[in-house]
């Protein structure tokens, strides 16, 4: 009885580290630079040259009315671009729209190293938990709410261009990259305009905003008035008028 | 009775306050009269009275709001709980409805109910118009009613917004710059009423805080708690109208009396209207200010809105084109002028004139009406009012047409344009079907959902008329002419058939 | 009995469709009634509502002492309210007694002999005064003017506008800082890169105070010729207050490079959408606004910091009617 007893203590205790092994393996993610090879700039200029010479050149250089020079904009623009999705882009006219990227994360970094061979900035560093939420909202409201609304919910500029939604997928190293580059129509943000302080103020104000506590109850979406009113109509006023349906008449004649 | 006993206090429970009443106000026939008051029954009627219970519960929500919030405009940094505007400076005003928010238990779910109710109030005092218009309750005697209603309606649109505007947070103070711009675009009195309004220039003097609390929290309500009680008076005074039926008559009312069904059911409908508005107060977030963040003047946000009951205004300064008049050197009509101040001026121009309109015009139909119309009853008025109602709709889905960019994809110019074009046809079109709706149901007899409900009598050849079929609701049996064999007509149960023969 | 039957049946008609009064052809049933609806289950269902609603509301004042977070005092509240609403009406209708009474209307109209006694009773108390249009005039100019009096103090409300409507702190000279009153110098911005701005000292609320300045490539810009070198390399300064209707200009379209877009730097506002072309002195290409934007012109002084060149060109903000049009 009592062996029994310690055998299925300890299979327990043993299904206990196996388990909070696993859980300890997923959630500290080795580092990248440690865990996978160096990147090759050859091995990304023939990927250049296959899927983005035919907008930006054979040398990077750029084509009139296709596409712009790569040289200077460093690994930070690659690697925004690239990681991101909104490169390849079908058509010159298009926004570049956040997207899957169709190459892997070895070949993208294959193709910032052969980038950021030309020169230009490097892949910010950016630290999120050490920046301040109120300063990352004040910052975030002064510049970026015109377009991108005030909790990130997005916006438009006309004619006809989108400022995404901050809410989902956008990581700090993302807006880190973003304000130094200004892409497609966003504004530029040197870092005279915004230091690397306030930048990953701005970092952690866009992680706070991806995890509102909506302290009133459903946030429905954060973008004020026009979810209120459907929600007065369709629940407040559609509701009050069913049940005034159903008492109002007590007989049918 | 001896004299002993006269004056002397009633044994009887309930005739003991009676008896302490009438003793000293003669108040006997008048509680005679309440408690056999007769209501008639519609579901329809119930309408007006969200709103009024709406009212009471803005009365109760507000006055604990007011004992919380401070109407000043001076600056001050915040350094409460609420982690994303530690070390923020906004106003007094701003601060102290934060604290509201989360430092005052039960302060959010008060804010809210208060937000949610207004939002209700507006919204059934619409739908209660709505009703009244097309059933023509608003023909005379109750004329004087509809001015009032139609008053209120703009009183409580306004008070609403300066509610909201109070907390002078990021969208409201958008908003307030947007109210000084169309007063500001008032032909000739434009400067003078909006440095009136606004104790000088935007974003305006020491005093403009303060006015605009003792207007929310005083004078508009004192104005429409009275025009309720003038509304509620008149309605007593020339009784409910109702819907024709068995028994009912321009001379008479046929309903339930006060006492006991309507008390129950009126106290119940005032519970209702309550609970939904707590409901709505803790489940569903309404104007997160705290999320938006304090107002300056330098600062806007994308995807602003006002609330849905000014959203036809914002529909309206969107659509209208960059339109400036200016003569020898000075600007005549600022643009803001017709989205923002001609239309509601033309919107309620037509409502406040309707009643008169229809009489000379429409119906030369002069008499008293206490029996009222179904909306088919008069298609002219119907398709009117629905081609109106259009109207202003559409502008209003004007006013929100960005955010289905953002989620359809679609150009900005290109909806703009299609708004532009939709609020000129769109309105004809609702019209010109609504009436060929009513007309075909006036004719036919039919419940827009219910079908035809009635007997199809044929004249027999003889003598008076024989029931070719009969049918309750949508369960018509066979509605071809029979011959005279079978002029009893045809058991129910069998397919029906419209007019033109087709199984419906 | 057949002509009396359709004199009747015209007569309903033309009353019907004439008169618009309608008149069942049957005969009409008395609507009173009094049903005792008279069921112990029905009473029994109303109780447990009302102890329902009790027991929420006990519920509630233990959440709010205890632990007062919003959803769910207002779930407590309000089902609280919602199942007395319907213990309540569910009584009305199925528990108390069922009642259709018949009220007359009163009468409204008491007939024109009444009308013209009245208006008779009026006139009567002029009997004898021979001066009546003298007096009603003289009355009538007294009310307007002592109406005129009392409405008057209404006026020390607001102040007198003056030029206080067109007016702006900028002067030339005045150092441009930013919200933390910082002095913004000229390496500031990078090329398509956009700052908010205030006169140094002054109130950064004033309309006329804020401006939005952005920094394009010296190459796009095309300035009328008055207002050549308001943009020292590549600087451009308007006032952020959209001359619509005074929301703050706030967005700013400024394409990363020839290649991504047709439409140029604009800055947009972001209430109405209307577009300014930055490059052309703030020319309204889209959008409901009438005016561009004042433009303030800049220079880069000794120590590299950005100052006014002079005051704005335009009056700042919204229009309103007499007011002059733009300058430059």
């Amino acid at each position: 009885m009592r062996r029994r007893l310690a055998t299925r203590a300890l299979a327990a205790l043993g299904v206990l580290c196996l388990a909070l092994g696993t859980v300890a393996m997923t959630v500290a993610r080795p580092d990248a630079s440690h865990a996978q090879p160096p990147a090759d700039p050859r091995h990304g200029r023939d990927l250049f040259v296959g899927g983005c010479s035919s907008c930006h050149g054979l040398d990077a250089r750029g084509i009139p009315h296709r596409g712009p020079n790569l040289r200077g904009v460093g690994a930070l623009s690659a690697d925004f671009y690239l990681r991101t999705g909104r490169m390849p882009l079908a058509h010159p006219d298009d926004e570049p729209i956040r997207a899957h990227s169709v190459y892997s994360a070895a070949d993208q970094a294959d193709m910032v190293a052969y980038i950021g061979g030309f020169g230009g900035p490097a892949i910010p560093s950016v630290n999120a938990a050490a920046g301040n939420v109120a300063e990352g909202k004040q910052l975030f409201t002064d510049n970026c709410a015109g377009c991108h609304q005030v909790v990130g919910q997005g916006g438009i500029v006309t004619p006809n261009a989108i400022a995404p939604s901050l809410e989902n997928e956008v990581q700090p190293v993302d807006v880190a990259e973003a304000v130094r580059i200004g892409p497609y129509v966003m504004p530029v943000f040197s870092d005279r305009q915004l230091t690397r302080s306030q930048v990953d103020d701005l970092a952690r104000y866009v992680q706070h905003i991806q995890d509102l506590p909506n302290d009133g109850g459903w946030g429905i979406g954060n973008i004020g008035p026009i979810p209120e009113g459907l929600v007065l109509w369709g629940l407040g006023i559609g509701v009050l008028v069913l049940v005034a349906r159903i008492v109002g008449e007590r007989t049918t004649s | 009775m001896s004299v002993l006993r006269r004056g002397a206090p009633e044994r009887d429970p309930i005739a003991r306050p009676v008896d302490f009443v009438d003793q000293r106000l003669g108040a006997a026939p008048v509680l005679k009269k309440t408690l056999s008051y007769v209501f008639p029954d519609h579901w329809s009627f119930l309408l007006g009275e969200i709103a009024l219970y709406a009212f009471v519960m803005l009365i109760a929500t507000g006055t604990y709001l007011a004992l919380f919030f401070v109407p000043s405009h001076s600056a001050t940094v915040y350094h409460g709980s609420f982690a994303p505007l530690q070390g923020t400076s906004g106003t007094e005003a701003y601060m102290s409805t934060v604290r509201i928010s989360f430092d005052v238990p039960a302060g959010l779910l008060i804010r809210q109910a208060h937000h949610w109710a207004a939002n209700i109030f507006i919204a059934a005092i619409l739908i209660h118009l709505m009703r009244v218009f097309w059933t023509g309750a608003f023909r005379k005697p109750r004329e004087l009613n509809w001015l009032i209603g139609v008053t209120m309606l703009m009183l409580a649109i306004v008070e609403g917004f300066a509610g909201y505007s109070l907390p002078d947070d990021l969208l409201s103070g958008m908003g307030l710059a947007i109210a000084y711009a169309v007063a500001l675009s008032l032909p000739l009195i434009g400067g003078q009423l909006a440095t009136l309004l606004f104790d000088g220039r935007y974003p305006g003097g020491e005093d403009f805080w303060p006015r605009l609390f003792i207007a929310h929290v005083f004078i508009f309500p004192m104005v429409i708690g009275a025009l309720i009680a003038v509304h509620l008076a008149i309605i007593m005074r020339q009784h409910h109208a109702q819907f024709p039926g068995p028994g009912r008559r321009e001379r008479n009312v046929v309903g339930t009396p006060l006492w006991p069904g309507y008390a129950l059911r009126s106290l119940g409908w005032f519970a209702m209207v309550a609970g939904v508005i707590m409901l709505l107060g803790g489940l569903i977030q309404i104007n997160p200010i705290f999320q938006w963040g304090p107002y300056e003047t330098w600062r806007s946000t994308n995807g602003a809105q006002p609330d849905w009951f000014l959203g036809w205004l914002i529909g309206g300064l969107r659509l209208m084109p960059a339109f400036e008049p200016r003569f020898g050197g000075q600007t005549w009509i600022p643009n803001p002028f017709f989205g923002g101040a001609l239309f509601p001026l033309i919107c309620f121009g037509t409502l406040y004139l309707w009643p008169w309109f229809e009489q000379r015009f429409l119906t030369r139909d002069f008499r008293r009406h206490d029996l009222l119309d179904r909306p088919r009853d008069n298609p002219l008025r119907t398709a009117i009012g629905a081609g109106f109602f259009a109207w202003v709709f559409i502008v209003f889905a004007a006013g929100a047409a960005d955010r289905l960019l953002v989620s359809a994809g679609i150009s900005y110019i290109g909806q703009v344009w299609f708004f532009r074009i939709a609020a000129i046809v769109g309105p004809f079109i609702v019209g010109r079907i609504t009436y060929k709706i009513c007309a075909e149901l006036r004719d036919t007899g039919r419940h827009p959902l219910r079908g035809f409900s009635g007997r199809r009598v044929e004249r027999a050849p003889t003598d008076g008329y024989a029931t070719v079929s009969e049918s309750v609701g949508d369960r018509e049996p066979a509605a071809r002419p029979p011959d005279r064999a079978s002029a009893a007509g045809t058991a129910p149960g069998e397919p029906s058939r419209t007019r033109t023969g087709d199984l419906r | 009995m057949n002509l009396l039957g359709r004199l009747l049946a015209l007569w309903a008609i033309w009353r019907r469709v004439l008169r618009g009064d309608p008149q069942p052809l049957a005969e009409d049933p008395d609507p009173r009634e009094r049903e005792l609806p008279e069921s112990e289950r029905a009473e029994l269902l109303a109780a447990i509502g009302l102890l329902a609603s009790a027991g929420l509301a006990i519920a509630f004042i233990v959440l709010y002492v205890v632990y007062p977070n919003t959803p769910l005092l207002g779930a407590t509240a309000g089902l609280s309210l919602v199942s007395l609403a319907f213990a309540l009406m569910f009584a009305s209708v199925r528990v108390v007694p069922q009642v259709t009474e018949v009220e007359e209307r009163s009468l409204l109209d008491h007939g024109e002999q009444e009308h013209r006694e009245i208006a008779d009773e009026v006139r009567a108390g002029g009997e004898g005064i021979s001066r009546r249009g003298l007096l009603v005039g003289a009355g009538a100019v007294c009310g307007g003017c002592v109406g005129a009096a009392a409405l008057v103090p209404v006026a020390s409300l607001g102040p007198r506008i003056g030029g206080r409507l067109a007016s702006s702190p900028w002067r030339a000279g005045r150092l441009l800082v930013d919200e933390d009153d910082r002095p913004i110098t000229a390496d500031r911005l990078a090329v398509g890169g956009l700052v908010t701005a205030f006169p140094q000292g002054a109130d950064k609320s004033d309309l006329g105070a804020s401006v939005v300045v952005v920094r394009v490539d010296p190459g796009d810009l095309r300035p009328s010729p008055r207002r050549r070198g308001w943009s020292p390399r590549g600087y451009v300064a308007y006032s952020k207050i959209c001359t619509h209707a005074g929301c703050a200009v706030s967005e700013f379209r400024s394409p990363e490079s020839p290649t991504t877009t047709a439409s140029g730097p604009a800055l947009v506002c972001p209430c109405h959408y209307s577009t300014f072309d930055v490059t052309r002195g703030a020319k309204v290409v889209f959008g409901p606004a009438g005016r561009p934007l004042p433009q303030l012109p800049l220079r880069i002084d000794a120590r590299g910091r950005l100052r006014a060149a002079g005051g704005l060109s335009d009056k700042p903000g919204p229009a309103w009617w007499g007011e002059g049009g733009p300058r430059a």
